[in-house]
């Protein structure tokens, strides 16, 4: 009991929080003090043993890990609940929409989704110049960036060539900040080259938007449709994710004696555990929690039946090193032929999995699978599919070598590719890696232009500079600059060529 | 008829330093320059089989075979080393390849590419493959879309570019040096033949860009830079000059010791061409 107060006492006193960054940390430390979600024993001891992973987020789901409400609801019929009424023009949607996100819980506790916002806003702008249109995307932008700090939030725009995308593409270069996250959806039939290019100039400006290929995510969901949130995690518009579970494939791997005795053995029976934490925590936050009984879901911004649930891995490269050791093959993941193909087969062997197991609650009875981006606290363990930090071919080969993963990751695969900064003086070859890339098939394109002050640490964006600034004890006005610095210190991610993301998890604190 | 065939120092999938866009490149082995300041004098020679490099070899990708190196790029570890136990810059590690070959790779990769650079050593000594290449490039319709450039020193006579100019889309052209004896001490060679170069490719409308190499103490001097500037104009002041900052990555010998072109260098430099009336001047993205 001693020791819980002295971790309370020291984030109260912690010099580098802000108030509301202490209250978030000692909800967290509360929230741990109840006993976890009922497992049994061999899936407590995969969880103990790191073989599965809950991200942190905490013993009493009380709330999905991430929400995507349909804030054309709001939009078009106000909030009864929220004592708005619809709105009339361009200010009070934008308005509307900076209350409404007040009310949006995730697992961070600040909106992940904050809306399609071109398909959104588009109605709303008739009359209004190119202009004003700036300006007013210029201060909403502020707005998220000071009050809503964390690189989490993710807006989406496109995949149509309009007004609203391109403003918001302007003022994200401009004013270079770390939130809200953007993805810009593209479908080569719809998107214009120019709109496409504006993004892929972005990137060099400030290494956002991540670029979304909207046909292959259009065709893993429904007429309701999906939205890229956090960090590239693709989920049901007006649903989202009750939980995110992730498989350490490495840990399975040094558990296994052989290729045959993993992919047979081992990583169905593994998989089985991911299912039962899955279904437990799904459980709590479905049946005891008492979440739906929101004025979200009276409303309609959300329905109780479009709740995934996300099946995550990651250290495939590891995996699948081990394994080609085991056979004594030397190639290596990223690099060999013959290693790639192994990787291959584990993701079909997982899309099997987890498309014949069902899952109680979720949207469709099944969870989604995804290659998750890793979090602050991975140690010699790459995310997802990811070649390992520094170890990186070139781009193209890079993008080949992953390219036949992605159709299996209906919810998200998040890979980074670090640019040389001599991209800057070329951003036609940017725009054609990314629009090739989408292509031949890759689910999405993220890149990090080397010296950016702005990167991805596995998903969401921090500053180099805040994050020195950090370490000096200075403390940081955004959430995932803490993050950032303990991924930079523990995981290699700054080595990677440029720099890299990672994930979204706000860990416990210390 | 057997096909052409190449000997090739390097394959790169990925270059945004090559001309527009993103591009493979394939660095011909062998020049006829000897440029004291070159980045890769490994591309400069031609292997004579000598076997200096096999026992340099940490990896054992390297061996003698009747009297030949052969390598074993399986085995390589990428370390180098025999490029250093070389005493006349050659490079062991060369391989033969077919227009096939090359086409295969382009056919994997042509999504994520604006087009392929014959680079080097110097790319026009090999002239009948890059002919075979881009008539083939350019007979596929899917590949037809891939421009076809060429990165050269432009010691290639006149007739022998009229045989490459009807297959390709654009030439950088290398000045190392304007004044007749600075060329000469750079390259060992006088530069006429670079001047005549650099006019039929204005003429064709191939010349995509000059490009010049800034050498503190060298390159650098206001007579030169005005020189190059006069060049420009006496063609086209719109002619691209893309100035490069010399470095020391892979210099070898007295090279070594000159020193670096800095930020404030080139700046000086794009500030005199500029007065003098050329219009379009690139710069470096970063200074290593």
């Amino acid at each position: 009991m001693q020791s819980i107060q002295e971790k309370l006492q020291k984030i109260v006193c912690d010099q580098t929080l802000s108030p509301q960054q202490k209250a978030r940390y000692l909800s967290l430390e509360a929230e741990n003090m109840l006993p976890y979600p009922s497992l049994d024993t061999e899936t407590t001891k995969a969880l103990a043993t790191g073989v599965l992973c809950d991200l942190v987020e905490g013993h009493a789901p009380y709330k999905p890990r991430y929400v995507l409400p349909d804030y054309s609801v709001v939009l078009t019929q106000g909030s009864e609940y929220l004592e708005l009424e619809a709105p009339v023009d361009l200010d009070e949607a934008i308005n509307c929409l900076m209350i409404a996100y007040h009310h949006v819980p995730s697992v961070t506790g600040m909106p992940v989704y904050i809306g399609h916002l071109d398909q959104l806003l588009l109605p709303f702008c008739e009359g209004v110049t190119d202009d004003q249109l700036y300006r007013k995307i210029k201060l909403f932008w502020r707005y998220l960036d000071r009050t809503l700090p964390d690189a989490f939030m993710h807006a989406n725009i496109g995949p149509q060539d309009n007004p609203v995308a391109r403003a918001i593409l302007r003022v994200d270069a401009e004013l270079q900040q770390i939130a809200p996250n953007l993805t810009f959806c593209y479908d080569p039939d719809i998107s214009s080259d120019a709109i496409l290019k504006q993004a892929t100039d972005n990137i060099i400006a400030c290494s956002k938007p991540h670029i979304a290929n909207h046909p292959l995510h259009q065709a893993a969901f429904d007429e309701k449709g999906y939205g890229i949130v956090s960090c590239y995690n693709a989920l049901p518009v007006a649903g989202g994710a009750g939980t995110l579970v992730r498989l350490n494939l490495k840990e399975v791997a040094l558990r296994s004696t052989s290729v045959t005795d993993f992919l047979t053995q081992k990583l169905p029976y593994y998989s089985g555990l991911c299912f039962r934490l899955i279904e437990s925590r799904m459980g709590y936050l479905f049946e005891q929690s008492n979440f739906f009984d929101s004025f979200l879901v009276q409303e309609g911004w959300i329905d109780t039946q479009r709740f995934t649930a996300m099946y995550g891995i990651y250290g495939m490269a590891e995996a699948v090193n081990l394994l080609q050791d085991m056979q004594q093959s030397n190639g290596r993941y990223g690099h060999d032929a013959q290693a790639n193909e192994l990787g291959y087969q584990i993701s079909q062997a997982l899309a099997q999995l987890v498309g014949h197991t069902p899952v109680k609650h979720a949207w469709r009875g099944r969870a989604m699978l995804h290659s998750q981006a890793g979090i602050s606290s991975d140690v010699d363990v790459t995310p997802g599919v990811r070649i390992p930090y520094g170890a990186e071919p070139d781009p193209v080969t890079h993008i080949q070598a992953l390219l036949p993963h992605h159709r299996y990751y209906d919810s998200g695969i998040s890979e980074i590719l670090t640019l040389e900064e001599t991209i800057k003086n070329n951003p036609q070859a940017l725009f054609t890696l990314c629009k090739g890339a989408l292509a031949a098939g890759f689910r999405e394109f993220t890149a990090n232009v080397d010296s950016n002050d702005l990167v991805r640490v596995t998903g969401y964006m921090v500053r180099l500079s805040d994050i020195a600034l950090y370490n000096q004890q200075q403390g940081s006005r955004t959430n995932t600059t803490v993050l950032g610095a303990e991924a930079a210190a523990g995981t290699h991610i700054l080595e990677r060529k440029p720099r890299v993301v990672s994930h979204e998890i706000s860990p416990s604190y210390g | 008829m057997k096909s052409a065939q190449a000997t090739v120092s390097k394959v790169l999938n990925y270059s945004c330093v090559d001309g527009p866009g993103n591009r493979l490149v394939v660095f011909l082995q062998g020049c006829n320059f000897n440029c004291r300041s070159c980045h890769n004098p490994h591309t400069i020679g031609l292997c004579n089989h000598c076997g200096d490099c096999v026992p340099a070899c940490p990896h054992k990708a390297l061996m003698l075979i009747d009297g030949k190196v052969g390598f074993v790029p399986h085995n390589c570890d990428q370390c180098d080393a025999c490029l250093k136990a070389c005493s006349i810059n050659a490079n062991p590690m060369v391989q033969i390849m077919s227009v096939e070959s090359v086409l295969a790779r382009l056919l994997e990769h042509h999504l994520m590419l604006d087009g392929i650079t014959l680079s080097g050593g110097e790319a026009t000594l090999q002239a009948d493959f890059i002919v075979a290449l881009f008539t083939a490039i350019k007979a596929d319709v899917r590949l037809r879309h891939l421009s076809c450039f060429i990165d050269s020193n432009g010691q290639l006579g006149r007739a022998a570019w009229q045989r490459l100019l009807p297959i390709t889309d654009g030439v950088l052209l290398d000045i190392k040096a304007i004044d007749i004896q600075l060329h000469q001490a750079l390259t060992g060679r006088p530069n006429q033949r670079v001047m005549q170069s650099l006019r039929t490719l204005h003429q064709a409308r191939r010349l995509h860009e000059l490009r010049y190499l800034v050498i503190p103490g060298f390159t650098d001097q206001p007579s030169e830079v005005q020189a190059l500037a006069e060049l420009v104009l006496s063609l086209d002041a719109n002619i691209p000059v893309r100035l490069n900052a010399f470095q020391h990555h892979g210099v070898i010998g007295p090279a070594r010791e000159w020193p670096k072109a800095r930020q404030h260098d080139i700046q000086v430099i794009v500030q005199q061409l500029q007065q003098a009336g050329v219009r379009e001047i690139i710069t470096p993205a970063v200074y290593v």
